[in-house]
């Protein structure tokens, strides 16, 4: 129920910090839109979690502001925010039954007691614990468990936003995608702003209509799941992002042309490359293709993946170029050329894309 | 794989069992040999039966030292559980006065025991000590050789001061095994201190204050040192626990079949109340 701004936001646990190094969140300015379903990704120690308790109001940043519906919430405590998180491990009350759990919150706030029933009822469907509402919390499996963290979430009618720290680290992988869809429908349902950390791609990818890719405390690349797959604005996020990840092949310029060694390649932003910086051409496995002609290559080695296969080959450089083919496809056993789609090729200038934000 | 049955394993808890053997099922068998035999010196025994146990059951003496241990041990269990709790919540969870409150805490608990019970007969004296001579000069009539009040008064502050911190201890590691999470979530669900300490605290403290419970009333059920040293039992025999009784009878009086009995009797009490608190503070556990 309201729009979230972050506002120069920046964070350090240390009193003085001197070097980037010290930020445990860099530079940040951001909005949430409302109702949005928006996903943290980044690897562990990236500040994902340091930015979720910012904004829940568990931890004060040292820097910037934190704004729910343009109101400044930066020193309030959680309660004024009116949010609810998920936490990593469940948290639920030991000694209360479900239904109590759920009620918690809401009795906390001096609910009626009718309300607090009719509300519980409706949450317990919802997260399909009604049949266990009258069971002690503690007896639940861990699935269970996240589902009583998850509902005392979604009891509040008025709350904010919901966060999710990583919350399917402890359940059991078949468990794992039925959680996954049920948020997502939830999502859907309440139309609540939702923001769910984590540092698997697949969970932010199918959760989320906006992803927040950070690295070492900063935003490397904010944008819709397609976009961080079609269009990596750095090297980093074609890299964590997809499996296997985006090949990188340095690369120089001859006039407006791309050179793999004495291979010219066409790519999209041939225009924009500035001189000077480190090269690299970009080019996920699943845009490149066998060919007659075109960047020379061995193929070394074929790996089984279930539905495809990936090819490994070795250009004359010693450069990997790693590439998808169907199971039906037939992969050349000697030299080969390969093709890249050039819609899905791009330069990147020391890591960045060419062109582009700070690659500019 | 095919498991290999011997009895091999029966070597390697012999030593245990011999050790157990020595210390607690050996001893224990003599008293219960005394404790249904008669002797009149020159280390000959005579058969007795129950008559032992029927004498110290009926004995009024008996009833008196074991209402005044039933006093003493829960008053002390009644203070000290709860002020260890409030204490251990007051401690700092992080920073340096941490250690220092944690070696505070456990100071009291290095002292040797007889030690404890001269200092504070020293402390309490009317005449020369800190406190008596201090409640004294406030205007309270305050001589802990003379007055029964305060003679359980003296004693009383005595275990709390030696023994609380033990309840301390225990309860700050239930408080800091809590993850933060548990806060946070709190927090966010809106819970007030109260509530907090009701729902997350006390729960997550239970198993380590069951054990301060039957450590202390175990303990406490045996006091002999602290007690002896400090009032000898007096004035009469208003102080005179069970274990101060015990002593009596089988070292001064060397009634040893009486002494065993009344042993035998003294030790059933012990379990069957362990067993109590036990199964009342666990009987929620799945």
């Amino acid at each position: 129920m309201a729009r979230i701004t972050l506002d120069n936001l920046g964070h350090a646990y240390m009193p003085n910090p001197v070097n980037p190094a010290d930020w445990a969140l860099q530079q940040l300015d951001f909005e949430f839109e409302d109702g949005g379903a928006y996903a943290l990704l980044g690897p562990s120690g990236c500040g994902k979690t340091t930015l979720l308790n910012i904004i829940s109001g568990l931890l004060v940043p040292s820097r910037g502001r934190v704004l729910f519906d343009g109101e400044d919430m930066t020193t309030r405590d959680p309660t004024a925010r009116n949010i609810a998180q998920v936490f990593q491990f469940p948290v639920i009350y030991d000694t209360m039954t479900v239904r109590q759990n759920l009620a918690f919150p809401l009795r906390n706030r001096g609910v009626p007691a009718a309300e607090i029933d009719a509300r519980v009822r409706e949450i317990a469907e919802m997260t399909d614990l009604t049949e266990m509402l009258d069971r002690r919390a503690s007896g639940l499996t861990a699935d269970g468990k996240q589902k009583i963290s998850l509902g005392r979430g979604l009891v509040r009618d008025d709350v904010n936003v919901i966060m999710f720290d990583e919350p399917l680290t402890v359940i059991d992988p078949h468990l794992k995608w039925q959680l996954r869809s049920k948020l997502k429908e939830l999502h859907r349902r309440i139309d609540r702003t939702m923001i769910y950390v984590t540092h698997d791609q697949i969970e932010a990818l199918t959760f989320a209509d906006r992803v927040v890719l950070m690295k070492d405390g900063g935003v490397v690349q904010i944008g819709t799941p397609v976009e961080l797959f079609e269009r990596p604005a750095h090297t980093f996020v074609g890299h964590f992002i997809g499996s296997p990840g985006m090949n990188l092949l340095p690369c120089i310029m001859a006039g407006d042309t791309a050179m793999i060694g004495d291979t010219p390649i066409a790519v999209a932003n041939a225009a924009s490359v500035k001189p000077g910086g480190a090269l690299e051409i970009g080019i996920r496995p699943e845009f490149v293709g066998f060919a007659d002609r075109g960047l020379p290559v061995q193929v070394t080695r074929v790996m089984n993946a279930g539905r495809y296969r990936i090819v490994e080959t070795v250009t004359q450089t010693g450069q990997t170029v790693k590439l998808l083919a169907s199971n039906e496809d037939e992969v050349p056993s000697e030299a080969t050329h390969l093709s890249f789609d050039p819609a899905f090729t791009r330069v990147y200038r020391d890591g960045w894309l060419a062109g582009e934000g700070r690659g500019a | 794989m095919r498991k290999t049955v011997n009895q091999r394993a029966w070597l390697f808890i012999l030593p245990v069992l011999v050790l157990v053997a020595f210390n607690a099922i050996l001893p224990l068998m003599t008293v219960v040999n005394y404790s249904v035999q008669e002797t009149f010196g020159n280390n000959e025994f005579f058969w007795a039966g129950l008559i032992w146990f029927e004498q110290v059951i009926e004995s009024p003496r008996f009833h008196d030292s074991l209402i005044r241990q039933l006093i003493f041990t829960f008053s002390i269990l009644a203070i000290e559980i709860p002020l260890g709790v409030i204490i251990a919540l007051a401690m700092p969870r992080k920073g340096a006065w941490v250690s220092v409150c944690l070696v505070l805490m456990a100071l009291p608990l290095l002292i040797p025991w007889n030690v404890v019970g001269a200092m504070w007969n020293i402390f309490a004296l009317p005449d020369i000590g800190l406190m008596g001579y201090g409640l004294n000069a406030l205007g309270f009539d305050f001589n802990f050789t003379r007055q029964i009040g305060d003679a359980w008064f003296t004693l009383l502050l005595m275990d709390v001061w030696h023994w609380t911190s033990l309840v301390v201890l225990l309860a700050y590691a239930g408080l800091v095994s809590i993850p933060d999470a548990y806060y946070q979530a709190a927090r966010i669900d809106g819970a007030s201190s109260w509530a907090i300490f009701r729902y997350i605290q006390l729960p997550k403290m239970k198993r380590v204050l069951t054990i301060a419970v039957l450590l202390r009333f175990m303990d406490s059920f045996n006091i002999y040192t602290e007690p002896f040293v400090l009032t000898g039992g007096g004035p009469g025999n208003s102080t005179t626990l069970l274990s101060i009784d015990l002593v009596k009878i089988a070292l001064g009086q060397f009634d040893l079949g009486p002494a065993a009995a009344m042993s035998l009797i003294y030790f059933l009490i012990i379990l069957l109340l362990s067993w109590v608190f036990y199964t009342l503070m666990m009987r929620n556990e799945e």
